[in-house]
């Protein structure tokens, strides 16, 4: 039977196996073809698996999740030609599910950035308009979702890496609440911030992902059982439920107004629909979320990536001492976004700054959390755009380190709190996708998962790029 | 608040990065950019607000003591620069 990639829910591609319409390495060579076709386009793959291993649905993973036996480099040289000998849980757990992997997508280097051009192996293009970035730093998985390259994937999120790549390219990115997936064979960033999380092309995909990888994990001590188990949205209407919508995130400064448009007739429809729809503000949350994780961020990335030294992995660069050595390996290994957030973590958490930085970083993050769940005494969700602007041109800034981080203004917060976001795309500007966050409380999917659902039904948003249908 | 050269220096000596010239002069300009950004934090009047350094509130994540088998030495080198017997070889560090 003919396979259309670019259409095929995970959902309706599980039906087909079950009723052995389709086999499994039949649908996975089908997504290789996809990407023999789109591939050299967009790059939004850094290797593909050409065997199909397990009877189900394929999947691509983001090259920061370790994989047994296949080169997991983070999109840095610094982990050129690793091959790591164990599975991230998130891997075993996909691998146990029956899921043959696609391959391992490209992401900003130790998912730094919000474009992915910061990849050692370069940038991946928008499928919506190849002259543009996908989004980061999951904009490999992202991209490849929206191409039709993969029915789904894992990405990772610290403060916006799911949910913004998923805003650019017009699919439903989930992050999930911190704690709820195993980060155990991860590549870790900034570990109080990190989530692995699914994305896929409609909410019930998602949802679906999300229950077969979250749970807790005794390799990982952060995790926690889920309070309740996952539940495929059906309902179409949002009766009782209260949405929140925060002013200073959906009139802050930066926002097109294209954006604001479509998340404006988005909330208009959830109205419709039957959801208690209200105002609120977290004025603290997104004046100093950015600032906040700009520091607690890189301090605990400068921590981190204290481990690639040339010693037991990666690339070495020879000198004659040890410590030439490891400066030398670091220095060559590293690209500028890594080089950048390691100075200014080492500085912030360095003697005489520590209180003035770091310290007072994690008190902000105190004020975030406690705002939100002031907000949340009111209401279920709270809504806004995921990302101020449509997908931009590549290089647009990509000299420009504080106009990039500027991309992650309405994710951040949510992520300094542990709560967890959905982005559910909600129309076009200028032919780009619109992301729309919702955002609830700790343990929330469940709401909103049925939220973005109703939403995703009365929105019809076709998924499939329009320059690909 | 601007960062001098020479605390770039300190700085990238305590994260083992031998930067180039063209490095140390580029980000003393980028870090003070951003160094200014985010100093913002210090506009609040936090002090009686305790940090908060991770998300949830777990206090103690138990497991059970069971012995299990350890990554076996060949594979835990695999991805060794260079390796002698059981060791990682590495240049001189005095």
């Amino acid at each position: 039977m003919t396979i259309d990639t670019l259409r095929l829910t995970a959902e309706e591609a599980t039906d087909l196996l079950a009723r052995k319409q389709l086999s499994a390495a039949e649908l996975h060579g089908a997504y290789l073809a996809a990407v023999a076709e789109r591939d050299p386009e967009l790059h939004c793959y850094l290797r593909t698996v050409a065997a199909a291993e397990g009877d189900g649905v394929p999947i691509a993973l983001k090259d920061i999740i370790s994989t047994r036996g296949i080169e997991t480099t983070a999109g840095s040289r610094i982990l050129e030609g690793y091959v790591p000998v164990f599975d991230a849980t998130v891997a075993a757990r996909c691998k146990a599910a029956g899921m043959p992997i696609i391959g391992k997508t490209n992401t900003d280097e130790f998912a730094m950035g919000s474009s992915t051009e910061n990849s050692a192996y370069g940038p991946t293009k928008n499928p919506w308009d190849p002259t543009r970035v996908p989004g980061g730093s999951g904009g490999g998985t992202a991209a490849a979702v929206s191409a039709g390259l993969a029915p789904w994937g894992l990405g990772s999120d610290t403060g916006g890496s799911i949910k913004q790549p998923s805003s650019l390219c017009g699919n439903v990115g989930l992050r999930p609440t911190y704690g709820t997936v195993s980060r155990y064979g991860v590549i870790a960033f900034a570990s109080s911030l990190d989530q692995i999380g699914p994305v896929a092309r409609n909410v019930r995909d998602c949802a679906l992902l999300y229950s077969i990888i979250a749970g807790r994990d005794a390799r990982d001590s952060t995790t926690v059982e889920l309070r309740e188990p996952v539940r495929l949205p059906e309902d179409e209407d949002l009766t009782g439920v209260r949405i929140g919508v925060p002013k200073e995130m959906n009139e802050a400064e930066g926002i097109e107004p294209g954006v604001a448009e479509a998340v404006r007739r988005a909330i208009e429809l959830a109205a419709e629909l039957g959801a208690d729809v209200g105002e609120c503000s977290l004025p603290r949350s997104i004046a100093y979320g950015l600032p906040c994780y700009y520091l607690i961020a890189p301090a605990e990335a400068s921590s981190n990536l204290a481990r690639y030294d040339g010693v037991r992995y990666g690339p070495r660069v020879d000198a004659d001492g040890f410590y030439e050595m490891v400066e030398r390996t670091r220095d060559a290994g590293f690209g500028d976004e890594p080089k950048r957030r390691i100075m200014l973590g080492t500085y912030a958490l360095s003697a005489g700054y520590f209180d003035a930085y770091y310290g007072q970083a994690q008190k902000v993050r105190t004020v975030i959390a406690r705002e939100h769940a002031a907000a949340f005494e009111r209401y279920d969700v709270l809504v806004s755009p995921t990302s101020p602007t449509v997908a931009f041109e590549l290089g647009a800034k990509a000299t420009d380190p504080l106009a990039m981080y500027l991309s992650d203004l309405l994710t951040i917060p949510s992520c300094m709190a542990g709560l967890p976001g959905l982005n559910v795309p909600c129309g076009l500007s200028a032919g780009l996708p619109v992301g729309l966050q919702l955002i609830g409380p700790q343990f929330s999917e469940n709401t909103l998962f049925r939220t973005g659902h109703a939403l995703e039904r009365a929105l019809a948003f076709d998924p499939v790029p329009a320059r690909l249908r | 608040m601007a960062i001098t050269r020479e605390e770039v220096l300190h700085v990238a000596k305590l994260a083992r990065l031998a930067l180039t010239d063209e490095e140390i002069e580029r980000l003393t300009h980028e870090l003070g950019a951003i160094l200014e950004a985010v100093g913002k934090v210090a506009e609040l009047d936090l002090d009686d607000v305790p940090p908060t350094s991770h998300p949830l509130e777990l206090v103690n994540s138990w497991g059970e003591d069971e012995p299990r088998t350890s990554l076996p030495l060949d594979e835990a080198f695999a991805n060794a620069p260079r390796r002698e017997g059981d060791l990682f070889r590495v240049p001189p560090a005095i």
